[in-house]
C-alpha cells in the first residue's frame, strides 16, 4: 500500500481525519470513566455521597455541552441557559406525575417525558431566539439573562390541577376550582412533588452518548461548518450565502432541546422539584458557564471534564467544612491561569503531536 | 443583455453623500476596473453591490433580476460574490473548510443526514472535498489544505478569500484590493490567476485595486470614481491619460 497517491488528500479516507479522531477519543474517555464508576458502585465501593453525585454530574455534563454549542460554537454569549433546563424539567415532571398510574411501563413514561421536555424547550428556544437574534454581544447575554430569570419567577406562580373536567390553571391555589377528585400537579412555589425516580447512572450515561453524538456530528458537517463560520466572521458568512438568522435559531433550539433533557434527569432525580436561584436561576446558568469557558469554547471534551470535576469538586471538598468554597474559589483560579497558561499550552500541543504521530505509525503498520 | 446593469446607484450616510448617481453596465466575460482615490466609495459600492449596505437611490440588476435591497446572502445565491479589502477568513476553520463554507449553496444536505451521517452525507462530503480541493489547486492552496486559515501568509489569505468566493458559483465576483500587500511577482502571478478564472469559471470580474499595473494589465475598462461621484470611464489606458484622472489622484 504504499504508492504515491495515498498521500494525496483525496485519497486520505484511508487514515483517520483528526476531527474524527478526536471524537473518538472523547467518546472513549467517557465510556472508560461510566465502566469504572459503574463497577465501583456495584461492587459497593462507592460511598453513597459520592454515588449521589453521579446523576447530578451528568446533568452538569449535559448542560455544558449544549451551552458550548451556543456560546463556543455559534460564539453568542447567553446567560439564561438554567431557563431551557427548566422548562424542561417541569414539563417531563408534569408529564410523569400527570401520567404515572396510565403508563405502567416506566422505561416508556420516562422516554415519552425526555421528547416531551426536549420539545417544550425547543419551543422556548424558538420563542426566545426569535425576538432576540437581532441582538449582539452584551445585549444577547442580557436578554437571555432576563429569560432565564422570567422562566423562573413564572414557574413558581403557576399551579395547575387536574380533575375529571380537565386542567385548571391559574396564579393562585385558590382560584383552581378543582372538583374534589382532582389533583394539583404544580403547586407555584412548592413546585412538583412525587415525581417518579426514574434517572439513574445509566441512563445520564446514554444521554450524555446521545448529546455527544448529536453536538460532535453537527459540528463536523455541512450545518455545523456554517455555524462556525457566522462564530468566526458574520459579514463574511453572509456573503457566501450563509443564512445567518436559520442558523442561529437553529443552534438556540438544538441547544435548548438538549438543556431540556438535562432538566428531565435533575427532577427525575429528586423527589421534590422547585424552581430557587441554585438550581435553574442565574447563579446554575452561571456555573454552567463557567465549566464551558474553562473547558475551552468549542471544546466538548474540555466541557466534559471541567463540569465533572468543578461540579464533584464542592462535594469532595466537604471535608473542609466552612473552607470549601474558599478552596473551590482558589482551585478554579489556578485552573484557569494553569489551562491557558504558555508552558501547558505548550505541553498539550507536545502530547498532542507525539500522540498524533504514534497514531499515524499504528495506521501505517495496520496498512 | 448585460449581465449587470447599475442604475444611478447612491447611499447617504447622515448628509454625506458616499455614492452618487453611480451607473455601469457589464457584459458577461468582462473584466472591469473600478479605481480612484481613498475615500473615493469603492468599497462602498461593493458593499452597495453585495447587500451590506440599502442603497438611498437607483437600482442594480444581475442578469435581469432587480436585486436591490436584498440581503447579502440571498445576493450571493442570485449569483454575487466578493472578497474583502480587510481580509474576512472564517479563522478557526481549515482552508478546505474555508472553501466548503463557499460550496454551501451548492452542494447540500440536511442537518438531519448531517447528524445522522445518512449515506447522502458521505457522498456529498466527497464531492466536496474533491470540489473544493479541486478549486484550491487552481490557486496553489491544496497542499495548505488542513491548515488553519489564520495560519496562512499574508498572500496565500488573499487567494483563499477568492477561492472561498468562487466555490460559491457566481456569476460576478467582485475583487476588493486583491494585490494589496503582494510584491511586484506575487502581484503578476495574481493577474494570471485572474485572468484564468474568468475564463475557466465563467465569471465576471469587477476589481477594485490601487495598484496601476495590475489594472492596466488586466482591466479592459475602467470607473474612476471621485468623492463618490464618476470622474471618468472607457477604455483603461484613454482613462488613465486623462488630465481629470491625473490630477485626482496627484493633486494639482
Amino acid at each position: 500500500m504504499s504508492n504515491k497517491s495515498n498521500n494525496s488528500p483525496l485519497t486520505k479516507k484511508k487514515t483517520m481525519r483528526p476531527v474524527t479522531k478526536q471524537n473518538l477519543i472523547t467518546y472513549v474517555m467517557v465510556i472508560v470513566v461510566f465502566t469504572v464508576l459503574q463497577t465501583l458502585s456495584a461492587t459497593g465501593n462507592l460511598k453513597f455521597a459520592h454515588k449521589a453525585l453521579l446523576v447530578p454530574v451528568c446533568t452538569s455534563i449535559i448542560m455544558a455541552v449544549s451551552l458550548n454549542l451556543v456560546v463556543g460554537v455559534l460564539g453568542e454569549l447567553s446567560l439564561g441557559h438554567a431557563g431551557f433546563m427548566c422548562v424542561g424539567a417541569y414539563a417531563g415532571s408534569f408529564f410523569s406525575v400527570l401520567t404515572e398510574d396510565v403508563i405502567t411501563a416506566d422505561w416508556l413514561r420516562f422516554t415519552l417525558a425526555f421528547i416531551i421536555a426536549a420539545v417544550c424547550a425547543s419551543v422556548a428556544g424558538i420563542l426566545i431566539g426569535i425576538p432576540v437574534l437581532r441582538l449582539k454581544g452584551d445585549y444577547l447575554a442580557i436578554v437571555t439573562l432576563a429569560f432565564g430569570e422570567i422562566i423562573k419567577t413564572i414557574v413558581n406562580a403557576l399551579y395547575i390541577g387536574k380533575d375529571g373536567e380537565g386542567f385548571h390553571i391559574a396564579l393562585d391555589s385558590t382560584n383552581l376550582n378543582m372538583a374534589t377528585d382532582g389533583q394539583i400537579i404544580l403547586k407555584g412555589p412548592q413546585g412538583i412533588t412525587g415525581t417518579p425516580k426514574d434517572s439513574s447512572f445509566v441512563v445520564g450515561f446514554i444521554l450524555i452518548m446521545i448529546t455527544l453524538f448529536i453536538v460532535t456530528n453537527l459540528m463536523d458537517s455541512r450545518t455545523g461548518r456554517a455555524i462556525m463560520s457566522i462564530r468566526d466572521n458574520r459579514i463574511a458568512a453572509e456573503s457566501v450565502g450563509i443564512d445567518i438568522t436559520k442558523y442561529k435559531l437553529m443552534v438556540f433550539t438544538i441547544s435548548a432541546a438538549i438543556a431540556g433533557c438535562a432538566g428531565v434527569l435533575y427532577s427525575h432525580n429528586i423527589s421534590t422539584l422547585t424552581a430557587t436561584t441554585s438550581n435553574f436561576g442565574y447563579n446554575m446558568s452561571i456555573l454552567v458557564l463557567v465549566y464551558v469557558v474553562l473547558g475551552g469554547l468549542g471544546n466538548i471534551r474540555g466541557s466534559i471534564i471541567s463540569a465533572t470535576i468543578l461540579y464533584a469538586l464542592p462535594e469532595l471538598l466537604r471535608g473542609f467544612s466552612e473552607y470549601r468554597m474558599l478552596i473551590y474559589a482558589i482551585i478554579l483560579i489556578v485552573m484557569m491561569i494553569v489551562n491557558n497558561g504558555t508552558y501547558f499550552v505548550k505541553l498539550k500541543e507536545k502530547v498532542s503531536v507525539k500522540f498524533s504521530s504514534k497514531m499515524k505509525k499504528t495506521a501505517k503498520e495496520v496498512n | 443583455m448585460a449581465l449587470l446593469e447599475v442604475k444611478n446607484l447612491g447611499i447617504t450616510f447622515g448628509g454625506l453623500k458616499a455614492v452618487d448617481n453611480f451607473s455601469l453596465t457589464l457584459e458577461k466575460g468582462a473584466l472591469y476596473g473600478l479605481i480612484g482615490p481613498n475615500g473615493a466609495g469603492k468599497t462602498t459600492v461593493f458593499n452597495l453591490l453585495t447587500g451590506v449596505y440599502k442603497p438611498t437611490t437607483g437600482t442594480f440588476l444581475l442578469d435581469g433580476k432587480e436585486l436591490k435591497g436584498k440581503k447579502p446572502a440571498e445576493i450571493n445565491k442570485a449569483g454575487i460574490a466578493r472578497t474583502f479589502q480587510n481580509i474576512r477568513l472564517f479563522k478557526n476553520l481549515s482552508v478546505l473548510d474555508n472553501v466548503k463554507v463557499g460550496l454551501h449553496n451548492q452542494m447540500k444536505y440536511s442537518t438531519v443526514t448531517g447528524i445522522f451521517r445518512l449515506p447522502s452525507f458521505f457522498k456529498t462530503e466527497k464531492m466536496m472535498n474533491e470540489k473544493a480541493l479541486e478549486l484550491l489547486k487552481v490557486f496553489e492552496l491544496d497542499k495548505n489544505a488542513d491548515t488553519l486559515a489564520s495560519n496562512l501568509p499574508y498572500g496565500k489569505q488573499r487567494k483563499l478569500e477568492i477561492a472561498r468566493a468562487i466555490a460559491t458559483n457566481p456569476k460576478l465576483l467582485l475583487l476588493d484590493e486583491p494585490a494589496a500587500g503582494m510584491n511586484p511577482n506575487e502581484t503578476k502571478e495574481l493577474m494570471d490567476t485572474i485572468k484564468f478564472v474568468r475564463d475557466h469559471f465563467d465569471l465576471t470580474v469587477l476589481v477594485i485595486e490601487h495598484d496601476m499595473s495590475l489594472v492596466s494589465g488586466i482591466c479592459e475598462e475602467i470607473t474612476v470614481l471621485n468623492f463618490g461621484t464618476e470622474l471618468a470611464k472607457g477604455k483603461t489606458d484613454v482613462v488613465l491619460q486623462n488630465p481629470e484622472v491625473v490630477k485626482a489622484y496627484l493633486g494639482q
